[in-house]
């Protein structure tokens, strides 16, 4: 949605901004979570950032259960539940709840920001950025879902001279990402598996339309890192990475690939969001407990990439 | 390490500390005889020589660079004439569970019979206690301040480079010359700059003989010496000991054993805090190295084991034992012993050099708990230093720490010093700035700004005892706005660092009259040209300082006044106080809110930090400028050794959150947890404060060995500490933390709310985590360790 007085007034869908972030892009960055994304990656490790609209986190372990939610909210049944929608079933989205709570295990994922916020959250760090090649980058949930707040916030960025970096999943409109492509310095595009059968069945989106887009901005020459999550039984087979690192090799704007374990980060969030575990909410059920690939198996997948030439990296 | 250091090394780690009465029953002897022959400067320069000239030498199989203080290592001294330990002191440091010394039958028998009967009310400790006013003893006991020199001397002080130049009989020269153009007919002081200055060649004259000691015992044992190899050694540490410190030290060998003579000296004369330092190690040493290197008298394999020889020898020295408040403001086995890295040339040109690189080898390879070290890195400091600085740091063993030198550099400009002192000083202790060979920088105790909030909300009355310490500034009911209550803390804050200073000028002009330092005097400049003792002004610059303690709390505990009690009115300051008197019983979501609902410093957050401005001026305008008795100023510094804690126990609940008894932040770092948004976010807290006018501020941060990963990890570790220099920040400290530390952030995650740990792609907050997950990182790290 816009704002009224020009591009700064412009608003996004913010769940946070992580300062001082080492592994986003080169150098020291800040980065923005943009709320909202196409796909339903099972591994997601901010399902917080799934949906666009603001989503109701509690904590039961931080909860006191100290009743100042229910005493500051007006609607007549009491505060959502967690995972609920910030304003639907009767919620007038006046936030007295999470205020009121005094342990803050009561968040709200999502708060909508104007590009001026935005930016002057970013400009606390230039100091950072200037020291180590670093700046923004813009990541989610799926930045190109907000296409209008992302290309407002990255005209900012290029005015006050930062680097931005756009962290998408690829699976967004063409002209979305062809315009994008003109105000970033960067993508750190996400390769999840390169079956297109598995790809639809697994994120609920289908392949075709990302590699295209990966090939129309490779035509731009905005240069860009692949980040591979490695999950268990999904692409951790030498067949899926070896497939990847072909693609890395037949996209020259490629500079470096990234391949990032798998880890149950998100089982903790899922908690808070009360989705827990459950398959039937969309976790899933062999993921919540895999473990991480181990050091020596991100090794012998990084080797693939050897022949392309390309720098490959573990993590980050 | 080679097989000699790593059994040294062994050695030293396995030897347990313990308490010797030689020196003590050696004073008491030449006192006994002595004291009311000499004059002041005399008895202390000739107990000194008789010291030198009795106490048991130890020579250890294997050793290359010799001398200890006590008559083994590791076995401490003790200086009846500061502190005279009562039965139960000696008890209590035999059986306490941390920093214990044991304590032999025989030692409790000698001062039983013979120390404690002759120094009972003689001793500095027992004089200086007496000549304070009763408000001072009342604040002292209720913890609003320590006070260093009740148990040890003003020390505090680094060498520079002058006994790389100078012999002993060089400065025994310039002494005779001081001598000689004293004016007895115009100077009224000309006869106590004579016994001043006599008493400086007889400490002289002292260190001499107890080097020829040490030449004659090692000349003894190679004469009985079945291994040839060992028997050359010997030989060479005889001709080391008969050449200096009498003389200028010729190669590197020499430089090291002169510096530790010195050290000796100084550690025998007194007992000044923080030992004794050689300040920039690696320039000192570098002309000595390069030469040998030329002419082949050494490889860099033997300066290697020469200066793991020369380490081992800091680490058999723990601290002189401490008892009572003094021990838990720095209850440590360390005593602050600090090599200095790096830094700048007093040209103003990079002081790096290959053996700055060859001691941060040693650091790394041995990581002993002393000496300490620490790097100076400055505008022109190759990242290349900085990055094998981190690369050592990264292993967690929490050293070398790192400095700011520009801003070493102008903090010491406003002080009034010339640019090229400035330059050639650095940071000593903990992060203490001074002027290296030429100041007497004197910390003089701990402020507790946490006790003089819970004052300003308790009219001047202390909550825990009812004693009034304070004058009466009001009742929390009677402030009617923040301005108000922020009145009353600077009144008691001026009150009591009054009381503070009228105690420093008592104790420092006792000790400028009573406890001279002939031999340290040598040492610092301009004793010898004014004649005047180191602890009577004679140092070229004079610095006292009060290192005011708790600033993260004090700020974020009147942030949270602001906000909940004078900007939101959810509640009285009246019954905010009540709260807090009651340590929150009853009230967890009071607290839970004070703790997550309010500004807290270090989170780049100006609702906060704005306030923790506004005490740090308070402090600075309370404490700097004043005259003090040695002729210099009082300065303010940040920082807390383990005070925090002891101050902590003495505060009731505050209104930041904190339970009563529980450790005040420390140093500038934040409340502990209470920074949120990661490291650059405290650099900006921590980058507000004006650096340039303390002499010292103290920040610590930790991180997971994980997020320092690989060259990257080091590159933006090293990034990040360039960012804090370019705000003038004064020092860092980075904690890797261990898996121990992730387990008790685990068991205990409010206390640990700001370790960050790498996760996936991205850092995050350890207690942020599900318990699974922090199981796995715990042990992912040891995965990262291996």
């Amino acid at each position: 949605m816009a704002g009224e007085s020009g591009q700064g007034g412009r608003t996004g869908t913010i769940f946070n901004v992580q300062r001082g972030s080492f592994h986003d892009g080169p150098g020291i960055r800040t980065t923005v979570f943009l709320k909202g994304c196409p796909l339903r990656c099972p591994w997601c490790h901010n399902p917080e950032g799934i949906s666009p609209a603001p989503e109701v986190l509690v904590s039961d372990s931080r909860c006191l259960s100290c009743g100042s939610c229910e005493a500051a909210c007006p609607r007549p049944e009491g505060p959502l539940p967690a995972g609920s929608v910030v304003g639907r079933d009767g919620c007038l989205a006046c936030r007295a709840c999470v205020e009121a709570c005094p342990s803050a295990s009561r968040e709200v994922a999502g708060r909508t920001m104007t590009v001026a916020e935005v930016l002057a959250e970013i400009l606390r760090d230039r100091p950072v950025y200037e020291e180590s090649g670093g700046g923004v980058t813009f990541s989610g949930g799926e930045p190109l879902g907000q296409p209008i707040f992302l290309l407002a916030a990255l005209e900012a960025c290029r005015r006050e001279g930062l680097h931005a970096t756009v962290d998408t999943c690829g699976f967004a409109p063409r002209e979305t990402v062809l315009g994008v492509a003109t105000q970033a310095d960067l993508f750190l595009w996400d390769v999840k598996t390169l079956d297109p059968q598995r790809h639809l069945a697994l994120t609920g989106v289908p392949l075709e339309p990302i590699l295209a887009n990966l090939a129309a901005v490779t035509r731009t020459g905005v240069p860009i890192w692949l980040r591979i999550p490695v999950i268990p039984g999904v692409n951790d087979d030498e067949a899926s990475i070896a497939r990847a690192a072909a693609l890395a090799t037949r996209t020259p704007s490629v500079r470096r690939v990234s391949l990032l374990p798998y880890h149950r980060t998100a089982n903790g969030k899922r908690d808070r969001l009360g989705r827990g575990t459950d398959p039937a909410r969309g976790a899933s059920p062999t993921l919540a407990d895999a473990p991480s690939p181990t050091p020596e198996r991100m090794a012998a997948l990084a080797a693939l990439f050897a022949p392309t030439g390309i720098e490959t990296t573990i993590g980050g | 390490m080679n097989p000699r250091t790593t059994r040294l090394r062994q050695e030293s780690l396995d030897t347990l500390p313990t308490i010797s009465a030689e020196r003590a029953l050696l004073l008491t002897e030449f006192y006994r005889e002595h004291l009311g022959r000499l004059s002041t400067p005399l008895l202390r320069a000739r107990s000194f020589l008789h010291l030198c000239e009795k106490k048991t030498l130890f020579l250890g199989e294997g050793e290359l660079i010799v001398g200890e203080r006590g008559p083994v290592p590791k076995a401490v001294p003790t200086y009846p004439e500061l502190t005279c330990h009562s039965l139960e002191d000696l008890r209590v440091l035999d059986s306490r569970p941390k920093t214990w010394y044991r304590v032999a039958p025989e030692v409790l028998a000698a001062y039983e019979e013979t120390v404690i009967p002759y120094w009972r009310g003689r001793s500095m400790r027992d004089q200086i206690f007496p000549a304070l006013p009763a408000e001072w003893h009342e604040a002292y006991a209720a913890g609003v301040f320590t006070e260093f020199m009740e148990q040890r001397a003003p020390g505090h002080t680094v060498l520079d480079d002058k006994v790389y130049r100078k012999g002993m009989n060089d400065f025994r020269r310039e002494i005779a010359a001081a001598i000689s153009v004293l004016d007895f007919e115009h100077d009224p002081e000309a006869l106590d700059r004579r016994e001043e200055l006599l008493a400086m060649d007889v400490s002289c004259e002292a260190l001499v003989r107890f080097a020829e000691r040490h030449a004659a015992l090692a000349e003894k044992e190679a004469a009985t010496e079945p291994d040839p190899a060992r028997r050359a050694e010997l030989r060479k540490i005889a001709e080391v000991c008969r050449r200096v410190p009498a003389e200028a030290p010729r190669d590197f060998h020499e430089a090291l054993q002169t510096y530790w003579f010195c050290h000796l000296g100084v550690m025998t004369e007194l007992n000044g805090w923080d030992a004794f330092s050689p300040g920039h190690l690696d320039q000192h040493l570098l002309p000595f190295y390069r030469k040998g290197l030329a002419d082949g008298t050494l490889t860099e394999a033997s300066a290697r084991e020469l200066i793991e020889c020369f380490f081992v020898k800091f680490n058999n020295h723990p601290a002189p034992p401490k008892v009572g408040v003094t021990a838990a403001e720095s209850g440590t086995y360390t005593d602050f012993a600090n090599i200095n890295l790096a830094g700048l040339l007093a040209d103003g040109s990079d002081g790096s050099n290959e053996v700055t690189h060859l001691l941060l080898d040693v650091i790394d390879e041995m990581h002993l708990l002393q000496p300490s070290s620490n790097v100076q890195v400055s505008r022109k400091t190759p990242d290349t230093v900085l990055k094998h600085v981190l690369r050592v740091l990264r292993k967690g063993y929490g050293f070398p720490s790192i400095f700011n030198a520009d801003t070493v550099v102008e903090e010491q400009l406003r002080q009034g010093k010339t640019l090229e002192d400035a330059r050639a000083g650095g940071c000593s202790g903990c992060v203490e700035v001074g002027a290296f060979g030429k100041e007497a920088y004197i910390l003089t105790g701990y402020f507790n700004l946490v006790k003089v909030l819970e004052l300003a909300l308790h009219d001047g009355v202390d909550p825990r005892t009812g004693a009034r310490l304070g004058p009466a500034t009001g009742d929390a009911a009677s402030h009617a706005t923040f301005d108000d209550l922020y009145r009353a803390f600077e009144a008691q804050l001026g009150h009591l660092v009054d009381l503070k200073v009228r105690g420093n000028q008592i104790i420092e002009r006792l000790y400028a009259t009573r406890m001279p330092a002939p031999f340290l005097s040598v040492l610092t400049d301009d004793c010898i040209a004014k004649g005047r003792d180191y602890n009577a002004g004679g140092a070229r610059y004079n610095n006292t300082f009060i290192q005011a303690v708790g600033i993260g709390t004090v700020t974020d505990a009147l942030a949270a006044v602001r906000r909940l009690v004078f900007d939101e009115h959810g509640l009285s300051l009246a019954d905010l106080v009540a709260a807090l008197d009651a340590d929150f019983e009853w009230n967890e979501p009071l607290r839970q809110r004070l703790v997550h609902k309010m500004p807290k410093y270090g989170n780049d957050d100006d609702a906060a930090d704005d306030l923790m401005l506004r005490v740090f001026r308070s402090s600075f305008a309370a404490i700097d400028g004043r005259p003090s008795a040695r002729g210099g100023t009082y300065r303010l510094e940040m920082l807390p050794t383990t005070c925090h804690v002891y101050f902590g126990e003495v505060c009731g609940a505050t209104p930041d959150g904190r339970h009563a008894g529980k450790p005040l932040s420390e140093g500038i770092s934040p409340v502990q947890g209470a920074d949120r948004r990661g490291p650059t976010a405290v650099f900006r807290s921590a980058g507000k404060m004006d650096h340039v006018k303390t002499g010292g501020t103290l920040l610590n941060m930790k991180f997971a060995p994980s997020v320092l990963a690989g060259e990257e990890g080091i590159a933006r570790l090293s990034q990040l500490v360039r960012t804090y220099f370019r705000s003038d920040g004064h020092h860092v400290q980075f904690n890797v933390v261990s898996r121990e530390t992730l387990e008790a952030a685990k068991a205990d995650p409010e206390s640990h709310r700001d370790l960050i740990v790498r996760v996936a792609g991205y850092s995050d907050y350890f207690c942020d985590l599900s318990d699974a997950l922090k199981d796995e990182i715990i042990a992912r790290t040891e995965q990262t360790e291996l």
